[in-house]
């Protein structure tokens, strides 16, 4: 009984709830598609006979709720069924692609707090000076500029003009880690500018804060350099929350990358939902719902737990 | 209660009010073909240059703008309406708040574009659909908010007054609570506008949102990538005009909320 109380029990159980029902929206939309899913995905060319033997593999001459039985337990043996185009498992299909995303991904995250935290620690500290509204002009175009757009206008300028970076793709089967990371310079930036921009917020908003608290007020006081007191005592408090933010943003970032990897010709998870589009290749679009979604879920259960260890008073409070 | 506007908001509504009467404003036919002016670059006669069919790219981008305006609008209002009863029955119902909110955890674990994809997926490409597509995937972000604020609403005493008067739920929900909910819900449109106009153009940019022929912005810039080394103007100017909307929405959607902030912060 005890541990039935245990609150991280409680988050487990939710997270369970959570996917099941992320699960069944996935079903859901796949069996939205007007007519007969068969029929699309094998286009106009296809015989009566190959439409009828892709609906038996794809089990849609079964009631609904059976074929929603099965995708369920299907997903819970992490079965994401096989691609119709690619003639190989989904699984696989992304698992081979997500190399590139997850490289892409996390030298985005790395450019952002590079870019986010040293931006919002100044603007924090020097509010209303000329720091503070440059910040907050970035912040504002970060944020409304679309990053397709950024991304053409960096690779006609940037990459076409002036030849500092390469055009597309990500060097060949065999390139040298350093000239792929020459090659993901420009899509982590476009990736990486809208999670700057709200690090840069949070990171403002939190040294305002706590720059107001009379603990830093002391600080200052006995004279401890300004510095000092801005990345030690000021800094450290603010950035609890930024784990929240980074670790939601990288989940976000996941998403955006089927925008980024387009435009760049770059070939990894966001590109294979997009040629799925075009393939109409339905299995591979759910599989990568299904995929970044989980991730999404347990992202968001691994920052709660990173959050309760850094912050000792929510130990044991989670709700 | 009717906050002092702050300048920036003003502002903020003025581009927006520009935005959308622009077409009139240029004056120009955005159909018309001519063969001679083809990708002929910015001068007086044509503003912001011409397109690989000799069209004026101005007035392309002016009606571009007023009817991506208008899918960003629809959205909002789809998105607003589903999102605040979703939330304001699982702000108000106790029964109904761990399935609705474990729901809105589910639908929000999807990453905004990639959701409004697969629904494209499965809809087909139409103006309609994307309205729809972009309405769901919004809906959730409005309902958390609403259900937060409703939350707050349902142990005021006045809510409290109404039930022991035996007032019945859609009552309370309608007359009571609604509308000191309605600051927070409208600041939120504002804010689901701005990303549906972002989301609409990536959607069009990536071939999966309104049909190519459509003149969206996103359309535009996608359309001129074949022209990408000499005709420049095609790409530039319908991304500023898309910037520009937005940085007006959010403008009006901050200066709102900060005018506001006594009312938010007592919704969470």
């Amino acid at each position: 009984m005890a541990l039935m109380r245990s609150p991280w029990l409680r988050k487990l159980g939710s997270v369970a709830a959570v996917m099941f029902l992320v699960a069944t929206t996935v079903f859901l939309i796949s069996r939205v598609i007007p007519g007969d899913p068969a029929g699309v995905m094998l286009g106009a060319a296809a015989t009566q006979e190959d439409i009828a033997r892709l609906r038996t593999e794809l089990g849609l001459d079964q009631p609904l709720f059976t074929q929603y039985v099965d995708f369920l337990w299907q997903t819970l043996r992490l079965d994401l069924g096989r691609s119709i185009f690619l003639n190989q498992p989904v699984l696989e299909a992304i698992v081979e692609r997500s190399g590139l995303t997850f490289f892409l991904c996390v030298f985005a995250t790395t450019l952002s707090v590079a870019i986010g935290l040293p931006l919002g620690i100044l603007a924090g500290v020097w509010r209303g000076t000329w720091i503070d509204r440059s910040a907050s002009v970035f912040a504002m175009l970060g944020a409304s500029l679309p990053s397709f757009w950024i991304a053409l206008v960096l690779i006609r300028y940037v990459a076409a003009e002036l030849g500092w970076f390469p055009v597309s793709g990500w060097g060949g089967p065999d390139a040298a880690p350093v000239e792929r990371l020459h090659h993901l310079v420009l899509p982590a930036l476009v990736l990486a500018l809208p999670n700057a921009v709200l690090l840069l917020r949070t990171t403002r908003a939190g040294m305002m804060d706590v720059m107001a608290q009379d603990y830093v007020r002391t600080a200052r006081a006995k004279g401890l350099h300004p510095w000092t007191v801005i990345m030690k005592h000021a800094l450290r408090n603010t950035l609890l929350p930024l784990v929240t933010v980074i670790g939601l943003t990288i989940a976000m970032l996941i998403g955006r990358t089927v925008v980024t990897e387009t435009v760049f010709g770059l070939p990894g998870i966001g590109n294979l939902v997009i040629s799925g589009v075009q393939r109409r290749d339905y299995p591979v679009i759910q599989g990568v719902l299904m995929v970044i979604s989980g991730l999404y879920v347990l992202l968001n259960l691994v920052v709660d737990i990173v959050y309760a260890r850094l912050d000792p008073r929510l130990r044991g409070r989670i709700a | 209660m009717i906050p002092r506007l702050r300048p920036v908001v003003l502002l903020g509504i003025a581009v927006l009010v520009v935005l959308a009467v622009s077409p009139w404003l240029a004056g120009i036919d955005p159909l018309k073909i001519s063969v001679v002016d083809r990708l002929k670059p910015p001068s007086m006669r044509h503003l912001f240059g011409t397109d690989d069919f000799g069209r004026d790219v101005f007035a392309r981008v002016a009606h571009g703008a007023r009817l991506s305006l208008w899918i960003g609008f629809l959205v909002a209002a789809f998105a607003t309406l589903l999102g605040a009863s979703i939330g304001l029955a699982a702000g108000f119902f106790r029964r109904a708040d761990p399935f609705l909110s474990r729901l809105l955890d589910a639908l929000m674990a999807f990453p905004d574009i990639l959701l409004a994809v697969a629904l494209m997926a499965a809809f087909g490409s139409n103006l309609g659909n994307v309205v729809i597509a972009l309405g769901l995937v919004y809906a959730p972000r409005v309902a958390r908010v609403v259900r937060a604020a409703t939350f707050a609403q349902r142990s005021t005493l006045f809510v409290e007054a109404a039930v022991s008067m035996g007032a019945n739920d859609l009552r309370i929900l309608l007359v009571h609570v609604l509308p000191n909910i309605m600051p927070v819900l409208f600041v939120q449109a504002t804010f689901v506008f701005a990303y549906a106009l972002l989301t609409e153009s990536a959607l069009s940019f990536l071939g999966v949102g309104v049909p190519p022929e459509v003149p969206t912005l996103g359309n535009m810039i996608a359309a001129s990538q074949l022209y990408f080394d000499d005709a420049t103007w095609m790409m530039l100017f319908p991304g500023i005009a898309i910037a520009l909307a937005v940085l007006s929405l959010q403008m009006v959607g901050d200066g709102l909320r900060d005018s506001l902030d006594p009312v938010l912060r007592s919704a969470q």
